[in-house]
């Protein structure tokens, strides 16, 4: 075999194994509902980690074993109340990724009505100006 | 004179917004409650790396205990490694390890370089205790009573503070609650 040759076999290798090495997180579900439960689940619930992130997104360490317990839960066919509820157990509210409305989050929800209208007026007031002058 | 008021809008703005965020700076939203105080600490097994036994939570029922979650991968843990060993030594409480997702040689040789407080370590390779007891990063140190009650819990690095203003007196509170108990009941 000539130099050449092992270098087109290593290459060819190479290829063979990319794409088995990206395949890092692929859980086996038995149905299609599964799976969709399970992708809805890992968005929805937060990295602790890295607090911006869902499980989904998330490489931390953590974030794999919770996503592990996760899949292990659906493929167990519990339903997406009692994953939520053992995390939430565990972890707190925080653990959701959706935020909740409430008196702390209130102004995260309306700020940007509240600029809207503010610069809405504005530009009302500026218009009318313009019109008068 | 409306110019000049128009003009200061953009520096009140500003200076608002400073105000804001100085006003938060020491406001850690990232540091969570737990929703496990006043619970009793989950069930558990776990091989202790030295004593070369499995433990239960029930084998630790009877005195209060603190739990210190730590990992030779952890840098934070090798920080707060001097004040665990102080309150370990000063004898007011029994402080168990959590060995958390940690090779065991690696584990060893960090005790052995940094010295061993513990007075059981639990080995949590899989990290499945970490999770029933919510946490997200290491250290994490609970406080638990004498009955298998979570009562405190810190996330992050223990300080001097903590232990003198949070640690100690529920630590002293529980001995004399469990003295008094120990009066009443004939």
């Amino acid at each position: 075999m000539t130099i050449t040759m092992i270098k087109r076999y290593f290459f060819i290798s190479l290829l063979l194994i990319s794409p088995l090495s990206m395949a890092i997180e692929v859980y086996e579900f038995d149905n299609k509902q599964q799976e969709e439960l399970y992708q809805q689940l890992t968005k929805e619930l937060r990295c602790l980690v890295c607090q911006n992130q869902n499980l989904a997104d998330s490489d931390a360490g953590l974030a794999k074993d919770l996503k592990d317990q996760v899949a292990e839960f659906v493929q167990a066919g519990q339903d997406a109340e009692t994953i939520k509820s053992y995390m939430i157990d565990r972890y707190g509210d925080f653990v959701n990724y959706d935020p909740p409305m409430n008196a702390s989050t209130v102004f995260l929800w309306f700020s940007p009505l509240v600029v809207f209208l503010l610069g809405g007026l504005i530009l009302f007031i500026n218009i009318r100006k313009k019109q008068h002058a | 004179m409306k110019k000049v008021f128009i003009a200061l809008i953009p520096l009140s703005v500003f200076i608002g917004l400073i105000v804001l965020l100085y006003a938060n700076l020491n406001n850690h939203s990232e540091v969570l409650p737990s929703p496990l105080i006043g619970k009793p600490i989950p069930t558990f097994e776990h091989p202790t790396l030295y004593s070369n036994q499995r433990l239960t939570q029930d084998d630790f029922k009877g005195q209060p205990w603190l739990l210190n979650v730590f990992g030779s991968w952890c840098p934070s843990c090798q920080y707060e490694h001097p004040l665990v060993t102080a309150l370990a030594n000063t004898g007011q409480i029994k402080v168990v390890g959590l060995n958390w997702k940690d090779e065991s040689e690696d584990a060893d040789r960090w005790l052995k370089r940094w010295g061993n407080p513990y007075h059981e370590i639990l080995v949590d390779y899989e990290g499945d205790t970490a999770i029933n007891l919510g946490v997200y990063g290491a250290p994490e140190t609970f406080l638990i009573d004498a009955q298998g009650t979570i009562v405190y819990k810190i996330a992050g690095v223990l300080t001097q503070d903590i232990i003198q203003q949070k640690l100690l007196p529920l630590i002293k509170q529980m001995k004399t609650q469990s003295n008094n108990q120990g009066k009443t009941t004939p």
